[in-house]
């Protein structure tokens, strides 16, 4: 009987595919897109097209410490510093600027959804013009309400209609129904899987370090409509519901203090991240991609009701339920809030929730000063006062607890 | 009782502090020397108040460092954040206090503090070195002035003006433009104080602001930013005469406590 392959490598393996996929298709003389990571992923795949994604491949260029450089070439075609770390990236390696750390085929057209953000539309609409491509654009507005009104379902109905038609005339194929609901089957079981597995954040002492969330988060990103995701996803959960009954972690430090991580790590910088925080034994045991990347559906509107929820387009009262419930879940005692200089949108409205989670939660809330690409906005030693100063904060109310 | 000695060390970016405390109570002997980590200034400071208090290192019971050079001091029993330390040193000159604003060389915090001086919770400057000491030094250079005249100068001045940039090197060119234009040095130097003092005053709102408020750290000898504080804030603001030894004693205090375990 052959070895069991462990999950982790499963799921690295699946992201591989997923590039070697797109160069497999572009050398066959078949189109490959670029897409945002919350694009609805469903279409493509079932019509079986070749897709890669920019901000995986900005994150994982940036944790191979090339994210300044290309930021630079970025910035020396003109574009701002202020903007996205990832988009500087991106436009960089569309312009030709070469990136070995992670290399993907060019584009032949873009799958755009500005449900994440709308630096989104502009970076996709400079690359539709520097290759002139098409661009298939499916515009979410920005949620203010709680609940997603028939009028949203409505307007991005049509617009996912249209997007089909687009993207059938891109593939020369037809859409088939059973291959579209089948996809769609996928997607929802490897969400569910994903949610299982961060489920397994609220054993005390975890299970697993929640850093390696932001690891397996390159697999919902890149292939969640894909069968293997599911599986892959199932068997971590598997393995980790036997780490429960065995207490064993991949966390392999003492768990002395449980914390929140808000916001996207600063991939050029996650050694000197990780590493105060293992000195003092505090285990990320919540991060907020748990709740906003497993979204399940069963028909076409909640579908479109799903996209509507990505972290940076849900309201304020959205947004701070999601941390809250993870954080009161996963029995958080503090949480690091990375005030991220790339991403506006997030960081933009920190201030308030890191309000709110200091009154409902009455935790200790800490803020830092970073970037996700960029490393030129981070200082170590500045994070590492802050990371012990939260350190110090939780002992004494561990202190106080106990004392009681 | 026999007599228990700790000291504290604040090794801070611009200068380094320390305190030898008997009892847990009372100072014997402190020192500043205005380098900080990096340089010969932790060395000499230590060298200082054992010469003052005629200790010799083996008299000490524990030893504790803090600041941002902390941990280049191999030495000491152990280290904490200057978080914590100011918030003890605090607490212990003001029991009532429940909130401190410190401004060091290149921080602003704000913390939070329980009834029982327990630190609750705390928020500090982005990267940017606006609103810290090293704001008010290229200030101060800028206008040839000596820093420790700052305060003297604002608290004569007659006329309110802005400086709004928040970026050390466009307020820089901003007080070099008011220069140009001859308005009363008076008036720039009272202008970068409330230029630092909104800065900080953001921060506190954050956390809450309740009294009393305490300010601790290097810049509280500068009573322009007090004062501009107080305004800003609507608030009382207390400061020690040992204010920028309070990373220093809030350590011995804390070796205090840390020395039987
Ligand atoms: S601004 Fe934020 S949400 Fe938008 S692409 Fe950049 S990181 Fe993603």
């Amino acid at each position: 009987m052959s070895e069991k392959i462990p999950a982790k490598i499963r799921l690295r393996s699946i992201v591989d595919k997923v590039y070697q996929n797109a160069w497999d298709a572009k050398e066959r003389g078949e189109p490959v897109g670029w897409s945002s990571s919350k694009f609805p992923a469903e279409i493509a795949e079932a019509l079986g097209l070749a897709v890669c994604y920019p901000e995986n491949q900005a994150a994982a260029i940036s944790a191979k410490h090339g994210g300044q450089r290309m930021c630079e070439h970025a910035e020396a075609l003109g574009y701002d510093n202020d903007i996205c770390g990832y988009a500087r990236i991106s436009m960089a390696y569309a312009a030709g600027f070469e990136a070995e750390e992670k290399a993907m085929p060019q584009p032949d057209f873009l799958l755009c959804c500005n449900n994440i953000c709308n630096c989104m539309t502009k970076w996709y609409e400079n690359i539709a013009r520097m290759h002139d491509i098409p661009l298939v654009m499916i515009d979410v507005p920005y949620n203010n309400t709680v609940e997603v009104g028939d009028d949203y379902v409505q307007y991005i109905r049509g617009q996912f209609d249209d997007a089909i038609k687009q993207l059938e005339e891109i593939s020369g194929r037809k859409m088939n129904e059973k291959k579209f609901e089948e996809v769609c089957a996928n997607s929802n079981r490897t969400a569910k899987a994903w949610l299982k597995v961060c489920s397994y954040l609220q054993y005390k002492p975890s299970p697993f370090a929640g850093f390696d969330l932001f690891n397996h988060m390159a697999v919902v990103v890149t292939a969640r409509c894909k069968l293997e995701s599911a599986l892959a996803f199932e068997a971590l959960a598997e393995e980790l519901q036997e780490n429960v009954k065995n207490n064993h972690s991949t966390w392999k430090y003492e768990e002395k203090h449980r914390i929140m991580f808000e916001g996207i790590p600063c991939w050029p910088q996650l050694q000197p991240l990780f590493k105060p925080l293992k000195e003092n034994g505090m285990n990320t045991t919540a991060v907020v991609y748990a709740p906003a990347f497993g979204f399940a559906y069963s028909n076409l509107d909640e579908l479109m009701k799903a996209y509507c929820k990505a972290p940076n387009s849900v309201c304020l009262e959205t947004g701070v339920d999601w941390r809250e419930g993870i954080c009161r879940e996963n029995k958080v005692d503090g949480i690091l809030v990375h005030y991220n200089r790339s991403c506006k949108p997030w960081s933009g409205y920190m201030p308030e929730m890191e309000r709110r989670f200091r009154k409902d939660l009455g935790v200790p809330v800490v803020s830092f000063d970073g970037d996700q690409a960029d490393p030129r906005n981070f200082s170590e030693a500045q994070y590492n006062t802050r990371v012990e100063g939260l350190y110090e904060v939780m002992e004494e109310y561990k202190a106080k607890k106990e004392a009681k | 009782m026999s007599e228990i000695f700790t000291m504290g060390i604040d090794v801070g970016s611009t200068s380094s502090k320390c305190i030898i405390l008997k009892n847990g109570k009372e100072i014997v002997s402190k020192s500043m020397i205005p380098v900080g980590a990096g340089t010969s200034g932790p060395r000499r400071v230590v060298e200082a108040v054992l010469r003052e208090s005629k200790l010799s290192i083996e008299d000490l019971s524990y030893i504790l460092a803090t600041g941002y050079g902390r941990h280049m001091m191999d030495w000491v029993h152990s280290e904490m954040s200057e978080l914590s330390c100011h918030a003890k040193a605090a607490y212990f000159l003001y029991p009532n206090v429940r909130t401190v604003i410190d401004i060091g060389g290149q921080d602003a915090k704000v913390l939070r503090i329980s009834p029982q001086g327990m630190l609750t919770n705390f928020a500090m400057n982005d990267k940017c070195a606006a609103g810290t000491g090293r704001f008010l030094d290229v200030m101060a250079r800028v206008i040839e002035v000596e820093v420790d005249d700052l305060g003297v100068l604002s608290a004569q001045s007659t006329n309110v003006i802005n400086i709004s940039s928040t970026c050390t090197v466009f307020a820089e060119s901003e007080v070099i433009s008011q220069l140009a234009q001859n308005t009363h040095i008076n008036d720039i130097v009272r202008g970068i104080h409330r230029s630092v003092a909104g800065r900080v005053a953001g921060l506190a709102k954050r956390v809450g602001v309740e009294d009393d408020v305490v300010m601790t750290g290097g810049v509280a000898k500068n009573n322009g930013v007090v004062v501009a504080l107080e305004e800003e804030l609507y608030k009382k603001i207390h400061v020690s005469p040992l204010a920028q030894y309070a990373g220093a004693l809030g350590a011995a205090l804390y070796a205090f406590d840390k020395r039987e375990s």
